[in-house]
Parts: structure tokens; C-alpha cells; sequence
């Protein structure tokens, strides 16, 4: 009969409770989705190996490194392996269409990027051909690329028009891989620019350096730099995780921005619903006075107020984390080429569970402690 | 000590209103025997609904001696008097006070919800309940598909589904028209004359006072004199 009575009481105001109910499922969504936002926003570094380290221009990205550190790095003690990378940026077709380009050294880079997924023959396919390319599955699904097909980059870094051909189609080992890039040969950017701007080839944007062991990272980092240092291109070497996040610092204060706008909605909606708790408790006050009468304790009364704030909450909430998934999905076919991977995670689901347990809880607490603490007599008075 | 159900020695209570104590109660005494079915009278602010909750153990005087069934009730900590109520005092409200999302007869079994019993158990003695108050029929409705004589009469089943010691009645039929007031009220004489209840009912109107054995009149928070009314 407890729980005929609170669920029978949380619905005796139904359109309150239906509204209630309604605030606190969009509330939940909002904050849900935009968790998923920052947790996109940190991906790139949520999947970056602690193992491997990025070697760059200690001045700026913008300025390359000569091919010759390769080898250099390589002799490093606490080296296994090293591969490069250029940022190509090209524009496929119109601006709009934007998406990440790398030059890369296939064979090292894919063994060190073990996350990418190809399949043997695409592979053999894509090292044999010097003009060949792979995309990610996003990025062939956004713009419907087939192996076999002839893609042109117009480039903007490095001008001109660039033919490519898929050779492949990458798929991630994990949700946390970006599968919205496209990789091609090193080589061909290389010979090419030998013919059209020497002055610019033999030039790497960054080394990729495998080093096996993530707890030697510092002392290896600052082997290489010493290794460079009052050259010409002094070096820059950190951790693959901590060059992602001096991306993401850059846009740190949006960031912390969508997470206050998280906290504030689920303040709003803690205020929205701890007023209606108010209400319903005030409205009761004989009903709870009368229990008590009749020899229920206060903790009974609490029960109540509580099991009724809780079923609240539950459903509010479970409507909301529900409702985060087919969003969330939509949200990422609308905005997929900002935010490569935009999966709503179990930890996400988890606060989003949190958050409607302790609205339950918080919105509960004066109005409960209230309705235990007034005396029988007043609460007999009282008229809802 | 005597052997009455209620005895009340100098009991002395009153109300702080803002800065101001106002005396509700000033040294009343008097007891109540067994099988009695007491009417209380007087003016308002006499103090006679103040008198009624501390009886029923709802309120607490500020001194004296008030034992009933037995108990020194002012001595009793909150959840000991609450156990006591449960066990010991039966309700009857002037606005039935019945929960509105309970049917008449989940309504009647609330009570038994505070006693070790199986479900089957407390739903057969509410049906049995309801059927004394003449109300089998209605169980499954709500208090508001019910006439407010139809809802006392089964606030009176809840009052006797615990079979207290005792029955508190507070205005019962202060917002019944004159027929249900007397059906109420002939209900309640059965239940003191019948089952031998034990009723201590506070009302403004003499006619219903006229059921009772005796009355009890109260006046600026002291007795002013009892009459007997019926044998």
C-alpha cells in the first residue's frame, strides 16, 4: 500500500507531475548531450596512446622539421620505432566540406597507429600505390567515397590540384578512433613539391615516436630535444595525449562554458522541482498530520515524500538518458565533421543517472524534514 | 489511583502567540470510566479540542497528570505515544481526513498497515469494518465519489479496524446536514452501546451532545459542570 500511495499521490496533480516530469527528462537530455559534446571534444586525446610522442618545431607547428631527424631520433635510446606526418589541409570540392589530411609514411605510421583497421588487402593496395589514399568509415560515409574512387583535393598549403585514389576504407579499433580522416602517401607530396617548390620538400610537419614504455615518456622526450637543440629546428617532443589537449586548451573556455551551462540547467530544473515537492508536501499537510495521528512516524511520512520525489525523478530522468541516444545520434549526423567521435558514454549515462537521483533526493529533503517535524495538531489545522 | 480509562489531574496547558501566552487549560481534572460516551461542550476557545488531542495523545500538557489506558502519556517519548495512539485511539475527524488516492476500503486498512498482518488478514477485517458501517458496497470507491455522511462512516471504520481502547471524535458531524449528523451519531451510539467503545466526542451542537451519557462543559479552559444525558 506504500507504493500505491506514492505513486497514487504522484500523479493526483497530473499535469504538474506530467510538466515536472517533462522539465526534468529535457534537463537530463541537455546535460547528457552536452557531456557528449565535451567528452568529443577531448576524444582525440582520450584516444591518444600514452606510448607514442609527437616531435614538432619547438616555435609552432606551422614550421616543419627536415627529414633528416628521422634517423637521428631513431638511434635514441627508448626509441622503437618513428613515423611523420604533414597536415595537408586540401579542400575537397568547396570549403564547406572540410575534413583532416595527412601525408603520412604508410607502412611505419599504420603499425604505429595499430588502431586503424584495414584489411590485408586494402592495405597491400594502399602501399602499393604512391598515389593512393585511405579514408575513415565516417568520412566515406559522409561523402559516399568507394574504394577504387578518384577523389581531388585543391590544395591550399601546398597549391594545386592533388588526385588521389581510395584504397581503402579504415575502421577504428575503438569508439574513442577518429575515423574522419584521410591519409596519403608522404612520398607523393614529396616528389611532387621536389618538382614544383623544392625549397619546400624534405620537410616533415611532425615524428610520431613509438616508445613502448609510457613511464620512460619524460626522459625520452628530453633526449630528442637535446638531441636539437641550438639547431636551426629546435624541437618540441611530448606525448601524443598531451599534444592532443594543447589543441582542446585552445578552446578551453568553451569548454568550461557548455560545462556551466550543464551544472546551471540541472540547477534549474533541482529549483523547478524542489518547488513542486514544496507545493505537493504543503498541500498535504493534514494528510501527513492525520498519518501521524494514526500512529505512523514520521519516518513513514518521510518515505513517502521521498518515494514520491524519487518516482519523479526516475521517470523524468529515465525518459531524459533515453531520449539522449536517438539525439545524440541525430546531433552527430548533423554536426559529425566537427566532432569525429560523438558517442554518448557509459559514464555520461551514469551522471545523467546521478544527477536525477540527487534532484530526487535534494527536492525531497526541506520539504520532508518539514512534514516530519510539524506537530499534529498544527498539521491538522492546516487546510491544502 | 482509580480505575478510570481517562484520568486528567491539574492539567495545565497554553498556546504562545507571538510574544504573548495565552492559557488554554488551567488545571483541569476529572476522569473517565470505561464504556463512557462523553460529550464536551463549551464556547469557543473553551479549550475543549485542546483537551480532546492531549486525551488522544496528539498534544502534550504543560504540567499535570494524564494518564489513559493505563499510561502516564505525558511521560512517553514521540515514538512511544505514537505506538500508543495505534494502539489505544481511534480517530473521527470533523472533515473525515480520509487519504483521497485510498479506496473506502484501502482507506480503512491504513491503520492495520502498523500491525504485524498478513495482507489477506487486514483486507477481510476492512471489508468486515465497512460492512458494520454499511458502507460493503462502496469499498472500492474514492472518499470523493462518496457524500460526506458515506466518508465519516468510514472514517468510523478506521477509527474501530484497530479496535482501540478509546474513540476521539472531534465535531463528527460539523459538516454533515442534519440527517447524516444522525445517522453518524446513532452509529456511534451503537458502537459505545453495542461493543461497549469508549467515546469522548467534542461538538457545538446540543442535539448531537443529546447522544451521549454525559456532557462535560467547559469554559475559559476550566469545567464548569457535567450533566447526565441518557442512562
Amino acid at each position: 500500500m506504500l507504493l500505491a500511495l506514492i505513486f497514487r499521490n504522484a500523479f493526483r496533480h497530473r499535469l504538474r507531475t506530467l510538466l515536472t516530469m517533462v522539465g526534468l527528462a529535457v534537463a537530463i537530455l541537455a546535460y547528457g548531450l552536452l557531456s557528449t559534446v565535451i567528452s568529443a571534444w577531448y576524444a582525440g586525446a582520450d584516444g591518444a596512446s600514452g606510448a607514442r610522442l609527437i616531435t614538432r618545431n619547438s616555435i609552432s607547428l606551422v614550421f616543419p622539421l627536415p627529414i633528416t631527424y628521422r634517423e637521428k631520433i631513431r638511434q635514441i635510446d627508448g626509441v622503437r620505432a618513428i613515423t611523420l606526418a604533414n597536415w595537408f589541409g586540401g579542400v575537397y570540392k568547396e570549403p564547406k566540406n572540410f575534413f583532416p589530411q595527412f601525408a603520412i609514411e604508410p607502412e611505419s605510421y599504420l603499425n604505429i597507429y595499430s588502431e586503424f583497421r584495414l584489411t590485408d588487402e586494402e592495405r597491400r593496395e594502399f602501399l602499393r600505390d604512391r598515389k593512393g589514399c585511405i579514408v575513415g568509415a565516417k568520412l566515406a560515409r559522409t561523402y559516399g567515397f568507394k574504394v577504387g574512387d578518384t577523389i581531388t583535393l585543391q590544395g591550399r598549403v601546398f597549391p594545386g590540384n592533388w588526385d588521389f585514389v581510395i584504397r581503402g576504407i579504415y575502421t577504428g579499433r575503438d569508439a574513442k578512433t577518429d575515423v574522419s580522416q584521410m591519409l596519403f602517401h608522404w612520398d607523393y607530396l614529396n616528389e611532387t613539391l621536389k618538382k614544383r617548390w623544392p625549397g619546400r620538400a624534405n620537410e616533415v610537419g611532425v615524428y610520431v615516436v613509438d616508445i613502448g614504455d609510457s613511464a620512460r615518456a619524460a626522459e625520452i622526450s628530453r633526449a630528442i630535444d637535446i638531441q636539437f637543440k641550438n639547431s636551426n629546428a629546435e624541437t618540441l617532443t611530448e606525448t601524443d595525449r598531451a599534444f592532443q589537449l594543447g589543441f582542446v586548451s585552445r578552446t578551453e573556455s568553451i569548454v568550461v562554458a557548455i560545462r556551466l551551462v550543464s551544472y546551471v540547467v540541472i540547477f534549474i530544473i533541482l529549483a523547478v522541482m524542489a518547488n513542486t515537492m514544496a507545493m505537493t508536501v504543503r498541500e498535504r499537510t493534514a494528510e501527513y498530520a492525520t498519518l501521524k495521528a494514526l500512529g505512523f512516524s514520521p519516518l513513514f511520512v518521510i518515505l513517502l515524500i521521498y518515494g514520491e520525489s524519487l518516482a519523479i525523478a526516475a521517470i523524468g530522468g529515465g525518459v531524459g538518458i533515453a531520449a539522449t541516444f536517438p539525439v545524440a545520434a541525430l546531433f552527430a549526423k548533423t554536426l559529425g565533421k566537427f566532432f569525429p567521435v560523438f558517442d554518448v558514454s557509459s559514464t555520461t549515462v551514469g551522471l545523467q543517472m546521478l544527477w536525477a537521483l540527487l534532484v530526487g533526493l535534494i527536492s525531497a529533503f526541506f520539504p520532508a524534514r518539514r512534514a516530519a517535524r510539524v506537530k499534529i495538531v498544527d498539521g491538522l489545522r492546516s487546510i491544502g | 489511583m482509580s480505575d478510570a480509562l481517562v484520568s486528567l489531574r491539574n492539567i495545565v496547558k497554553t498556546y504562545r502567540r507571538g510574544q504573548q501566552i495565552v492559557p488554554v487549560l488551567a488545571g483541569v481534572s476529572f476522569d473517565i470510566e470505561a464504556g463512557a460516551f462523553l460529550a464536551l461542550m463549551g464556547p469557543s476557545g473553551s479549550g475543549k479540542s485542546t483537551l480532546l488531542n492531549l486525551i488522544a495523545g496528539i498534544d502534550r500538557p504543560d504540567s499535570g497528570q494524564l494518564i489513559v489506558a493505563g499510561e502516564e502519556i505525558g511521560n512517553l517519548d514521540e515514538a512511544d505515544l505514537a505506538d500508543w495512539r495505534a494502539r489505544n485511539v481511534g480517530f473521527i475527524f470533523q472533515f473525515y481526513n480520509l487519504m483521497p488516492v485510498l479506496s473506502a476500503l484501502e482507506n480503512v486498512e491504513l491503520p492495520l498497515l502498523l500491525k504485524d498482518m498478513p495482507r489477506r488478514e487486514r483486507t477481510e477485517r476492512a471489508r468486515l469494518a465497512l460492512e458494520m458501517v454499511g458502507l460493503a458496497d462502496r469499498a472500492d470507491h474514492a472518499p470523493s465519489e462518496l457524500s460526506g455522511g458515506q466518508q465519516q462512516r468510514v472514517a468510523i471504520a478506521r477509527a474501530l479496524i484497530t479496535d482501540p481502547t478509546l474513540i476521539v471524535a472531534d465535531e463528527p458531524t460539523g459538516d454533515l446536514d442534519r440527517e447524516s449528523a444522525n445517522d453518524i451519531l446513532r452509529l456511534m451510539q451503537r458502537l459505545n452501546d453495542e461493543i461497549g467503545k469508549t467515546i469522548i466526542m467534542v461538538t457545538h451542537d446540543s442535539r448531537a451532545a443529546g447522544h451521549a451519557h454525559a456532557i462535560m462543559h467547559l469554559e475559559k479552559g476550566e469545567l464548569s459542570g457535567r450533566e447526565d444525558v441518557r442512562a
